[in-house]
């Protein structure tokens, strides 16, 4: 069964359509890339599916149930998780209370718990506190936990966001670029991050990515987006290869080329 | 889950931490008997001085305390939440008359009934809690400039509105009769502990200094409180929330609660702290709530260390006593210099306000970040310009020398080293 399946998903702003009738499934346990060229609606998409925005027209299944009308915070509640684009931690928070913070719905303790410490309550921050450290350790922040997140380097940071996600225990993980800034090293190491916690941690995963080599290493999908309409959907390979996708990236003449090419290689 | 429970896990947590810890703790029982000394040792030292001085001090520091008090609630608000509240005044009014109203010999139903002022105490807190929550409500979708203005006007609504109630508030003149516990715990504690006598009868007079030690009470209750609430689910949504609304909503935080609960958290120390400013004065006034002590909390805050529990309290302090008592002083020394100078006599009674000025300028030009800043306020404030997109970027380069090294690059080329802009960079 689909984890989440869009249906025919539209979002129009005034009289611009940044979303046209794109259907969209993420299957259980795996990793689907968004990929398009730049102003293609793929930020708008992730939205769609994070509730920042409703769509226009279309509907969103999420784990069998609609998204639409449903805040944020009630969306991370049904388990999904994001990180952003440009990193938005809670700077002056250590790394571990961002992923404290994380952990908020999966928590209980209201006011007067906090006041009166009840022995639930006690137990409750003690496994905030280790699992916080725990999840740190799996993205490899450890020894990190007593940092301020501003003070992490910039590859610790976009890493602290994934394990901020993952405390809110999400069943689908959105990446907003997850590498966009990284060296080589580090790329790689989040890659494999992102492959140990779709096999380990049974979660799916839905990137924005721009870096081709991390797509093509780790999707199981791969859907293209231009012009908000989706031009192509695919295993990696084949979406190499679609004329259409080549279009978009490298202009008419150079996919005219690349056919002609192929045409002469038969 | 089993897992987790059984590996040791001992990650970042240094000796140096515990060390520091442990003096902290020593710091903090240190300032508590001194707290506790003082009211005693002022009266054995002061009296040789002059017999009214020790009432000179008592008596605004006691005030003091009721600031000190009402900082500590606006830090929860302002501090940790962040949410810039200009009305807190609001609150400080509601504690006051709640109390009033539960006590003041003046009400309409005073013979139907009434309460004792440590019964009173508390449900005033409740009461500022309540309204806290119903005067939020409508700022909710609110943030930054927008909620600090609908804030302002509350501040200006509440005391206007008791103001107008002229049968129960009296007016402009106010609440008077408001009960304070002179016949209750204060007897108690006095009769139990103190032989019957010229002591006894010297303690019970003195109700400045009994109210010293109530005061300081219910502050040692407030710090348990919103340090327990703080380092709490509750705390770090609120934490988490000032840092990045939009990033804590998508981590599963409900902004519109939280923001409610903030508010009213910080509220209902604010009606602690009216219910024993008009029980010690024995009236409420609508003029005792006015803006400037929306400004003059707000003030303490920022200046002791937004967020920082100590620093809010040392800064209330420093504050509270130039105000009630540096000033007073300086404006009467000037004063007296020529009694019949007409001139020198208009300074001194207006420059009050500029000397009060003055110290908030210096103080926030010399430590922008507080006295005692948070360690999270004080790099924020120093280093960094509040730019939401690349806060993150080379924070380690954002020290003076990166500073200095970027402003290097931007130099004309054709300047040398010779110039003047080296002379200022070798300090």
């Amino acid at each position: 069964m689909a984890l989440l399946e869009a249906q025919d998903v539209s979002k129009n702003f005034g009289g611009v359509t940044a979303v046209s009738k794109v259907d969209f499934v993420i299957p259980e346990q795996s990793i689907v890339s968004l990929i398009g060229p730049n102003g293609a609606g793929k930020t708008t998409f992730f939205n769609l599916m994070t509730g920042i925005y409703t769509p226009t027209t279309g509907t969103v299944m999420f784990d069998g149930k609609p998204l639409a009308g449903l805040k944020m915070h009630e969306v991370t509640k049904r388990g999904i998780a994001r990180t952003f684009q440009n990193i938005r931690l809670f700077a002056n928070m250590t790394a571990l209370e961002n992923v404290q913070v994380g952990e908020h719905t999966r928590l209980h303790s209201g006011i007067l718990g906090a006041v009166f410490r009840t022995p639930s309550v006690k137990a409750e921050e003690k496994f905030a506190d280790l699992h916080g450290r725990e999840l740190l350790e799996y993205v490899g922040l450890r020894g990190k936990a007593d940092e301020f997140a501003k003070n992490l380097s910039y590859g610790d940071q976009r890493r602290l966001e994934i394990a901020r996600a993952l405390g809110t225990e999400p069943k689908l993980l959105l990446l907003d670029e997850p590498t966009a800034g990284m060296n080589p090293n580090e790329t790689a190491t989040l890659t494999n991050l992102i492959e140990r916690i779709r096999t380990e941690k049974k979660i799916s995963v839905l990137m924005i990515e721009h870096d081709m080599k991390v797509v093509m290493e780790i999707s199981d999908r791969v859907t293209v987006l231009n012009f908000g309409r989706k031009i192509a959907e695919g295993l990696p390979e084949d979406i190499k290869s679609n004329t259409e996708v080549i279009e978009a990236y490298l202009g008419k003449a150079y996919a005219e080329a690349v056919a002609k090419e192929k045409e002469k290689s038969k | 889950m089993a897992n987790v429970m059984t590996r040791p896990l001992k990650l970042g947590r240094t000796p140096e931490v515990s060390n520091k810890k442990r003096r902290n703790l020593f710091v903090l029982i240190g300032a508590f008997i001194v707290t506790l000394l003082l009211p005693p040792l002022g009266s054995l030292i002061l009296p040789g001085i002059g017999p009214t001085l020790y009432g000179d001090i008592i008596i605004p520091l006691d005030q003091t305390l009721v600031f000190v008090l009402l900082a500590l609630g606006l830090n929860v608000v302002v501090g940790y939440a962040g949410l810039l509240d200009l009305g807190y005044a609001a609150f400080f009014a509601i504690g006051a008359y709640t109390m009033g109203f539960l006590t003041s010999n003046q009400t309409p139903w005073y013979n139907s009934f009434h309460l004792d002022f440590w019964i009173a105490l508390p449900l005033s807190f409740v009461s500022a809690g309540i309204f806290g929550l119903l005067l939020g409500a409508p700022t909710l979708g609110l943030r930054g400039d927008y909620l600090a203005i609908v804030t302002l006007g509350f501040g200006e609504i509440v005391p206007t509105v008791f103001k107008n109630l002229t049968t129960i508030t009296g007016g402009n003149s106010g609440l008077g009769g408001i009960k304070s516990d002179a016949t209750t715990i204060r007897e108690l504690v006095g009769g139990g502990v103190l032989p019957a006598g010229g002591t006894r009868q010297a303690f019970l007079d003195d109700t400045w200094t009994w109210w010293y030690y109530v005061i300081i009470a219910v502050i040692i209750l407030s710090i348990f409180l919103i340090l327990r609430l703080v380092n709490s689910r509750v705390g770090r949504a609120w934490m988490a929330m000032r840092e990045d609304e939009i990033a804590a909503s998508a981590m599963g935080i409900n902004i519109v609660s939280t923001k409610l609960i903030a508010f009213s958290t910080g509220a209902s120390f604010a009606g602690f702290a009216g219910a024993i400013y008009a029980s010690t004065l024995g009236t409420a006034n609508p003029s005792q709530f006015l803006f400037s002590v929306s400004i003059l909390v707000l003030s303490m805050v920022i200046l002791g260390g937004m967020g920082n529990i100590w620093g809010v309290i040392f800064g209330a302090l420093v504050l509270g006593m130039s105000n009630s008592i540096l000033i007073p002083n300086l404006t009467r020394s000037l004063a007296n210099l020529d009694p019949n100078n007409a001139f020198l006599q208009n300074v001194a009674t207006s420059s009050g306000f500029m000397i009060f000025g003055l110290i908030l300028v210096t103080m926030m030009l010399v430590r922008p970040e507080g006295l005692f800043p948070s360690g999270r306020r004080k790099m924020e404030l120093r280093y960094e310009d509040g730019d939401d997109i690349q806060p993150f970027v080379a924070a380690s380069d954002n020290t003076v020398e990166g500073l200095d090294k970027m402003r290097s690059i931007n130099y004309n080329p054709s300047v040398t080293e010779g110039d003047g802009t080296s002379g200022r960079k070798k300090k």
